[in-house]
């Protein structure tokens, strides 16, 4: 004991193994065992309802997956899905930023009101949205929109996947404006104020001050976002149920109807893996972010 | 916290202001006014923008007041307020049940993996080697496998031992789910405690337990009672493994609410008195932990 | 009574060697300043005698006991923290007392001890304020009352006064240094500041790159700087260094020709030099005088007035010279000027920086400030 405790860290290295074994065995545990099952079910035949059907399959539960036209129109739609949140809460995102960067009476509660739907329950979210707001008849849209003498949309039967799109990127765009504003007060005011001297409008300061600034915390929100968005699916649980037809059924929709619906354990972790390499792709680049900011 | 930083900014220049008026002489200069209706601009717009936001979630809570009759018929902010919801939600669909559901799992996993947390990150942030950096990103690539890759192995593994539709597997899933943010978030708050600080409590003759319990728990009280409260929200809005894990017995009001979908019948009070209670309580729990939430949410990428 | 020794003590952070090899005696009561440029190493020094860093090899002794294995608190110092690393959510009663409070010093007993130890700082009407609501001044003043509170026989300072601003580090080095006649303990203080080195110690330490350069009374630093960068690091404004020409060496002087080309005999042993050794002439800004007949002449580049004092800044070819001359004189900017110095205040310094040996002790170099001490005691008796 006083010999460690004498030479403190250096000796440290057998506490530092036992003070981390329990967070560290636990993770590895949950990442080994469930992804190597993925990886080792999508190489096999397995379906619940067929239980005499077993055995290896090679690849063919994969190639019975890039057969299906549902993979292809489940990876449209999640590519749409992504795409446009992403679009609508990043550029909006960071233009409220701006907005509420600015001085203002109220601001703290203004700020407080528009970051609150990111702490709303999803299913909450997605229920409010497709019935209070959305309902083609009862809706606040509809009457909004008659109100001023349009045609009331039937969201969910005409716009499907727009409509998932605008609870989601509702849900997410607090998101981004919550961590830009963030990143918004580290920006040095001293730069903004040298930038007016040398006679910087407003537009000039965001485009030549504030963007380059916020660039970092912007590809932050994009890649955790990202990672997010490409799994959505209470919102597509509550709504549509993945419909009509395949117009709202997501990667991770269809993976939940081939896995717990259709019982076919195979496809469906073949649709696992698929998902993980994808999450994966983004993922590199954000813990590379992270390690780089890790250095300093 | 911003708004009283900024403060004294605007002090000063007010003060500014109204000196290079009276410097000036009696009028003030011309595009004083052009400021302050650019300001009254930025205030109508902010407001504008903010309350438009919040309108889904402020419509929510008045539906929840309504009758089922006022709740579908012409939007109107005037009605006669009732509790009628909110009393058969708690009498009819056993709102309590899930409710504590929700606290139990949500706070059940928050407190196992602060404890699971705590030493790992004590010893990151204060015995480091060469293979803490390592470590710490590994956690934190973890977090980005996504829930549905490992849906079926979870679904089976949980069907076998018995873990199907109980709090005890939602804690489980819920604490592993959230361990790599908790490790993380204690990590950056243990490390911003000024190590002069331990080593002066060791040179008093402060054991590693006294060290911990005298000065480092003390000292980063707010930060690990942020961390536990972004886990506890986190846990709570959680509508992935809620819905796929749970059926009846352990479901939490993300899985109650999202029975509301079915079709039949529209009981949009209902729906809005049982979504405000269960949003309430976290809701606040976001307002006052929203500066703390972004370093978690994004790995202290952002400062 | 308490010493110190150092016994070939290293330190190596993976491949980086911090510590190379310390050879070092502490006295019972002696006031020693470990000195040098940020990065030499003089705080992992400090921190190996504290017990927060372990030594990768040599000896710690305490009183003539191997410390190396002994836990911090159980060495029986006390550190006062660059940072004072008060305990931000204790009272200043509570922050003295803490180190009785783990030892389970009855509560009676911490509480006198306390007061003792504010009554010599004057901490006393702050006993139960938190640190946030104290100045600058008085948590130091705290830090170091935690330390006397522990009765230490060595007090370990690492830069203590680095947070104050200019007004408060001069009130508290005089506070310094008579709390240390006060208590009559041995401390060890460790500053980048040679000031602080100079006016405080009995013993200046000079650290560079994990390396003693030097040890020694502060006059004798001053004096007879073993080598450049000594030269260099002790005394403000720098040392003033120029190229010279060797002429003639031996034992008793060595002449050398003066970049104007006048000749000059140093009065240093010159016996082991080489003809054809390059050596370069040290002479510190208070001992250059303007003179009309002097050797060295150049143009004034600045003028700084300090009232009693004036900074001549002169070029001299490629190289800028400083000057302390008197307040009065009446140069200005631009004036060529001529001046020179006593050959026995200068230093020489061969090709390998090192300082050849002086043949002239100064009449001060042994003093330290506990003979100062001694002498006003034996006066009042």
């Amino acid at each position: 004991m006083n010999k460690t405790r004498a030479s403190g860290r250096t000796v440290g290295g057998l506490r530092t193994l036992s003070l981390q074994a329990p967070a560290v065995t636990l993770l590895l545990l949950w990442m080994v065992i469930p992804l190597g099952m993925t990886l080792w079910f999508s190489f096999q035949r397995y379906n619940l309802l067929m239980p005499g059907m077993t055995g290896f399959a090679g690849l063919e539960n994969y190639q019975y997956l890039f057969s299906d036209p549902a993979l292809w129109a489940a990876m449209g739609n999640t590519l749409q899905l992504v795409g446009w949140v992403l679009a609508i809460t990043v550029v909006g995102g960071t233009l409220l930023a701006v907005l509420f960067q600015q001085e203002f009476a109220g601001r703290g509660i203004a700020r407080v009101l528009a970051i609150s739907p990111f702490f709303v329950m999803p299913t909450v979210s997605a229920l409010v949205w497709k019935n209070m707001m959305m309902h083609p008849s009862n809706g606040v849209l509809s009457w909004v929109a008659e109100t001023f003498g349009f045609q009331a949309v039937d969201w969910f039967s005409s716009l499907p996947l727009t409509s998932i799109v605008i609870i989601v990127a509702w849900q997410w765009l607090p998101f981004a404006l919550l961590i830009l504003l963030t990143a918004m007060q580290s920006l040095d005011e001293d730069q903004v104020e040298a930038a007016r001297m040398d006679g910087a409008g407003p537009v000039a300061i965001f485009f030549f001050i504030t963007l380059p600034h916020l660039k970092r915390a912007i590809s932050v929100v994009i890649m955790i976002e990202m990672i997010f968005l490409l799994t959505i699916f209470a919102e597509i649980f509550v709504t549509t149920s993945g419909g009509p037809g395949l117009a709202t059924t997501n990667l991770a929709y269809l993976i939940y109807i081939r896995a717990l619906l259709d019982f076919d354990v195979g496809t469906a972790s073949a649709g696992g893996v698929i998902a993980i390499i994808l999450a994966n792709i983004v993922a590199i680049f954000l813990v590379r972010m992270v390690a780089k900011n890790l250095e300093d | 916290m911003t708004t009283s930083r900024n403060k004294p900014d605007e002090a000063a220049a007010l003060s500014l202001t109204d000196q290079e008026a009276m410097a000036t002489g009696n009028r003030p200069p011309s595009w004083l006014a052009s400021a302050g209706t650019k300001k009254f601009g930025i205030t109508v717009l902010g407001w504008t923008v903010a309350l438009l936001i919040f309108f889904p979630i402020f419509w929510m809570v008045l539906t929840g007041f309504k009758t089922e009759a006022a709740a579908i018929a012409d939007p109107s902010l005037i009605f006669s307020p009732t509790l009628e919801s909110y009393q058969a939600v708690h009498d009819r669909t056993g709102y309590a049940r899930f409710a504590i559901n929700s606290v139990v799992v949500a706070f059940g996993s928050t407190l196992l993996a602060l404890l699971i947390a705590i030493p790992s990150a004590y010893s990151m942030a204060f015995l480091p080697t060469k293979r803490t950096k390592g470590t710490l990103l590994w956690m934190l690539s973890t977090k980005m496998l996504p829930p549905v890759g490992v849906l079926v192995p979870i679904y089976l593994l949980f069907r076998d031992v018995g873990l199907l539709d109980t709090r005890t597997g939602l804690i489980i899933v819920y604490t592993l789910m959230n361990l790599p943010i908790v490790v993380w978030m204690l990590y950056t708050f243990f490390k911003d405690m000024p190590k002069d600080i331990l080593e002066a409590g060791r040179m008093d003759g402060a054991s590693t337990f006294q060290e911990v319990f005298f000065l480092l728990l003390p000292l980063t009280l707010p930060g690990i009672a942020s961390t536990g409260l972004l886990s506890v929200i986190l846990s709570w809005n959680e509508a992935f493994w809620s819905l796929n894990l749970t059926s009846s017995n352990a479901a939490p009001l993300t899985a109650y609410i999202a029975s509301f979908s079915s079709p039949e019948g529209l009981f949009w009070a209902k729906l809005s008195a049982a979504s405000t209670m269960a949003i309430a309580p976290i809701l606040v729990f976001g307002w006052l932990t929203q500066k703390q939430m972004v370093r978690g949410l994004t790995f202290g990428a952002v400062k | 009574m308490a010493t110190l020794q150092l016994k070939q003590i290293t330190k190596s952070f993976d491949d980086t060697h911090v510590i190379k090899g310390i050879d070092l005696e502490v006295n019972d009561k002696e006031f020693v300043v470990f000195v040098g440029p940020s990065g030499c190493g003089k705080s992992t020094l400090m921190r190996m005698i504290a017990g927060l860093e372990s030594a990768t090899s040599g000896d710690i002794l305490i009183d003539g006991q191997r410390m190396n294995d002994v836990a911090p608190a159980d060495r029986g110092l006390a550190m006062v923290f660059q940072s004072y690393a008060l305990y931000p959510h204790m009272t200043v009663e509570d922050n003295m007392g803490f180190s009785m409070r783990l030892a389970k010093v009855p509560k009676e007993q911490r509480r006198q001890k306390v007061l003792e130890a504010a009554k010599i700082l004057q901490l006393e009407p702050l006993l139960d304020r938190k640190p946030k609501a104290l100045s600058g001044g008085q948590r130091q003043r705290v830090a170091i009352g935690r330390a006397i509170v522990r009765n230490p026989s060595i007090f370990l300072f690492d830069e203590p006064l680095s947070n104050l601003d200019a007004a408060l580090r001069v009130q508290m080095r005089i506070e310094l240094a008579r709390l240390h006649e006060e208590l009559d303990a041995t401390m060890i203080y460790v500053t980048h500041d040679q000031i602080e080195a100079m006016t405080m110690a009995d013993k200046i330490v000079v650290l560079q790159d994990g390396v003693v350069e030097q040890m020694g009374s502060p006059m004798e630093l001053y004096h007879h700087p073993r080598n450049r960068f000594v030269a260099g690091f002790i005394g403000s404004p720098k040392m003033n260094f120029l190229d010279v020409e060797l002429d003639e060496a031996s034992p008793e002087g060595v002449r050398i020709r003066l970049p104007g080309g006048d000749a000059c005999t140093v009065p240093v042993d010159g016996r082991d030099l080489a003809a054809d050794a390059r050596l370069e002439l040290g002479i510190r800004p208070e001992h250059l005088q303007l003179d009309d007949q002097g050797p060295l002449s150049g143009e004034i580049q600045v003028l700084e007035r300090l009232g009693g004092q004036t900074s001549l800044y002169v070029q001299m070819g490629e190289l800028m010279v400083t000057i302390m001359a008197d307040g009065d004189v009446a140069h200005r900017v631009h004036d060529r000027v001529r001046f020179g110095f006593e050959p026995v205040r200068a230093h020489l310094f061969d090709s390998d920086a090192m300082a050849l040996p002086s043949l002239h002790q100064h009449p001060l170099a042994g003093l330290t400030r506990q003979d100062h001490r001694q002498a006003t005691e034996s006066s009042g008796l």
